[in-house]
């Protein structure tokens, strides 16, 4: 395999990879946050014992989380050496300024946090896991920002081969960038929310600290049937957003072959790529198609066929990864909603179904959350900065194909023990239950 | 011109920084399995470093995104002609990063000792493969008009791991010293004893390199074209001496802090002699990365610029409010009562 083949299967490995940290360190510091906050402001033990139950998870998540970011600080250099002097100009600001007005305030603050319960009042503690929270947060937004110049790039000249930043306040104000943060933001949100009330389920099947368990549950009912409902909203705007500024995904997330004016939606579609069509189209609903891109019931859908071969991204892994997603996050809300209602009727332990479905739904969120990201870097294809550079021109020129297979060996071993290292952990505190 | 002069200055800032604080948790952390002697007092010892080390950290991650903001095309030949030593770097950084967070998080003495293991050699790896790297910097890589003409095994030159013996020194000194001035009892007892006979090694370490510099490198080519520029190395050595001074007549503090003084002017001596170069080529001069042929464009190290006067000083306050939050000294008592 070339050193750009191998080059992306190790990109996708460690992007994927840190990200099943990422939404769980942005949504659980807020929740912890606020469940400290409420033991500053109540004095109610019970808030204490439950910050601290999901603290340590939250730690523990944490530090793979820091420890697998800094490996992707550094793949654009060591892979895509190419693409690095290509975008450097644009593309290593926001990761500069991620670095120096956020990840500074997460990382010394929450080592503040761990080392001072004891030496600051309970409301300065809370406040400063609200400064983690924050920052996390800050550090998505400037993550988002480097990719949405990927995605929509603004802002710039291409001048000796390479593209220069002629207008910050675009890449600052990219559409394409806050849309998408708000809806990883958003799903983030859900995702914790889900683990919180999944772990909670467990404990709540085994009768064990009920109280603390069904508060804990209850936030996280209610986070997330408001962050999975503002997922529809935010996934719409980022269905726009790709429908103004990136039609090759568009066609190929939809598997729109033919260009259409008023198209159709088929809730049952199923792609063949081989043949430049779809084997089945039935439950066809007129117009939504059009619909749903543009707001616009009339609007004309490009399709694959008119856009040159060379510049179609693959159809299958965009399409169903698509689908899944936008399934899943319907899924969220009405299993969130559910939640809802049993937890503030208080009949949770009556209905012990849904506590099961709930334990097992912790997964479904990480499914969607990569599922996201696999249509947002997959659909981009063959492009890695859209419409201006492509993937297959952006690798490294001095690494061999051995090296990056010994690296991307390496890093599937210790990955992979990390993993182990981590759900060891995991399992461990989420059925540790203090006195 | 001149932003790019601001830059090539905060870009070698950025990595003294670096240097000088994850140096002291790299010695820590070497050190923390010979110096410690039960249990108690290698959590004591973890503890010295817990509250910081992430954000000591973060000075990499952004001398790395500087790198990439301020001179992509740097970026882009640092990290890929000298990609093993990067893998190898970054592997020490995760296993390390770990090892301090997880080895509390369970019991038993083999879980304990498993993660000791994997921070002790993880500290040590990191610095050396640094020192390698830069080491092979300073003497210029293999750079030709047409690319890169280096190998992983070329790098192991006998200055290269000259450099890479002073970094492990170094930091094993700093690491020492920090290990004494935040602990009491029997373990800053030990760590005073073995950073006064480190100081001899790094000593020694220091007048090799220093000599070997003008014989391997063009390092001197600045300085003897501007002799002023003399005053940096001579303080570095200087504040070497001060170590040594402060250290004995007790005052481990002041010893600490002539350390961290120590290590930001010994890259600062780097630095000045790179100039223009971030990267010389060994090769061809003319194919050397410089501050001037490889920068960004002028609004990306305007904004840059912005973005770091307003920054960089407050991110330097509220770490040192930190560092002076943490000022009082471990004991094993800390550790008995829990949840520091």
């Amino acid at each position: 395999m070339s050193v750009e083949a191998l080059s992306r299967i190790q990109f996708a490995m460690v992007a994927i990879f840190h990200f099943l940290f990422v939404p769980l360190t942005l949504g659980l510091s807020a929740l912890v946050a606020y469940m400290e906050t409420r033991y500053a402001r109540t004095g109610d033990e019970i808030y204490l014992r439950m910050t601290k139950f999901w603290s340590k998870l939250f730690l523990v998540n944490f530090a793979v989380g820091v420890v697998t970011g800094i490996t992707l600080e550094f793949q654009f250099g060591m892979n895509w050496a190419e693409y690095s002097k290509f975008v450097g100009d644009i593309f290593g600001a926001p990761l500069a300024i991620e670095a120096t007005v956020a990840f500074f305030l997460e990382s010394t603050f929450i080592g503040l946090w761990m080392f001072s319960w004891k030496r600051v009042s309970k409301g300065v503690h809370a406040a400063i896991m609200w400064v983690v929270a924050f920052a996390s947060s800050l550090s998505a937004l400037w993550i988002l920002l480097a990719n949405g110049w990927m995605q929509h790039p603004e802002g710039y000249v291409i001048s000796g081969g390479r593209a220069q930043l002629v207008d910050f306040g675009a890449l600052l104000w990219n559409e394409y960038s806050w849309v998408k943060f708000f809806h990883t933001l958003m799903s983030a949100i859900t995702l914790s929310a889900f683990f919180v009330m999944g772990i909670s389920a467990v404990h709540l099947l085994k009768g064990r600290k009920s109280e603390m368990f069904k508060r804990s549950f209850r936030i996280g009912a209610t986070v997330g049937i408001v962050a999975s409902v503002l997922i529809v909203f935010s996934g719409d705007m980022s269905g726009r957003e790709v429908a103004d500024y990136q039609p090759t995904k568009l066609a190929a997330m939809e598997s729109v072959w033919h260009t259409q004016k008023a198209a159709p939606f088929y809730f049952l579609d199923v792609p063949e790529p081989k043949h430049e069509s779809n084997l089945v189209e039935a439950l066809e609903v007129p117009n939504l198609l059009s619909l749903l891109s543009y707001h616009d019931p009339n609007a004309t859908i490009k399709g694959l066929l008119d856009f040159p071969a060379d510049q179609r991204p693959p159809v299958a892994v965009s399409f169903w990864s698509f689908r899944l997603m936008v399934g899943l996050g319907m899924l969220f809300i009405l299993l969130a909603f559910l939640a809802l209602v049993f937890a503030w009727r208080d009949k949770l332990q009556k209905h012990r179904w849904f506590l099961w479905i709930m334990s097992f739904a912790i997964v479904l969120p990480y499914i969607a959350s990569e599922l996201g990201w696999l249509l947002a870097e997959i659909g981009r294809q063959p492009w890695i900065v859209y419409g201006l550079l492509r993937t297959s021109d952006a690798a490294s020129g001095a690494i061999s194909a051995g090296d990056v297979l010994a690296s991307l060996i390496a890093f599937v071993v210790l990955y992979g023990s990390l993993a182990v290292v981590d759900a060891f952990l995991l399992v461990k505190y989420a059925r540790k239950v203090e006195e | 011109m001149t932003l790019q002069i601001v830059w090539f200055i905060l870009w070698g800032v950025l990595w003294a920084v670096y240097f000088t604080l994850d140096g002291f948790d790299f010695g820590a952390g070497m050190l923390r399995n010979f110096l410690a002697k039960d249990e108690t007092e290698r959590s004591v010892a973890l503890t010295a470093i817990g509250p910081v080390w992430d954000g000591n950290e973060v000075w990499l991650v952004t001398a790395g995104g500087a790198t990439f903001a301020a001179f992509p095309n740097v970026y882009a030949s640092m990290f890929s002609y000298l990609y093993l030593p990067m893998l190898l770097i970054l592997f020490s950084l995760i296993v390390r990063g770990v090892s301090i967070e997880f080895r509390s998080k369970s019991e038993g003495a083999r879980w304990h000792s498993f993660w000791d293991w994997a921070l002790a050699i993880s500290s040590f790896t990191a610095p050396l493969v640094l020192g390698l790297g830069f080491g092979n910097i300073f003497q210029g890589l293999p750079m030709a008009a047409d690319g890169y003409r280096g190998s992983f095994w070329g790098l192991f030159n006998a200055y290269g791991l000259l450099t890479a013996l002073l970094f492990v020194a170094l930091f094993l000194q700093h690491g020492a010293l920090w290990l004494e001035y935040r602990t009491g009892g029997s373990l800053a007892e030990r760590s005073r004893s073995l950073a006064s006979k480190l100081w001899y090694a790094v000593a020694a370490l220091t007048v090799v390199f220093l000599a070997a510099t003008a014989f391997a490198t063009k390092l001197y080519d600045n300085f003897l074209a501007s002799p002023l520029w003399l005053v940096v190395p001579v303080l570095a050595v200087a504040s070497l001496v001060g170590v040594r001074l402060f250290h004995a007549r007790s005052r481990a503090f002041a010893a600490f802090v002539a350390s961290c003084a120590t290590i930001l002017l010994v890259v600062a001596t780097a630095l000045v002699g790179l100039f223009p170069n971030l990267i010389p080529s060994s090769l061809d001069p003319a194919a050397s990365l410089t501050a001037f042929n490889s920068s960004s464009g002028p609004l990306t190290l305007k904004v840059m610029t912005v973005v770091a006067c307003i920054f960089v000083p407050i991110v330097i306050v509220y770490q040192f409010l930190v560092y002076r939050f943490f000022r009082a000294k471990l004991t094993r008592a800390d550790i008995a009562e829990g949840e520091y």
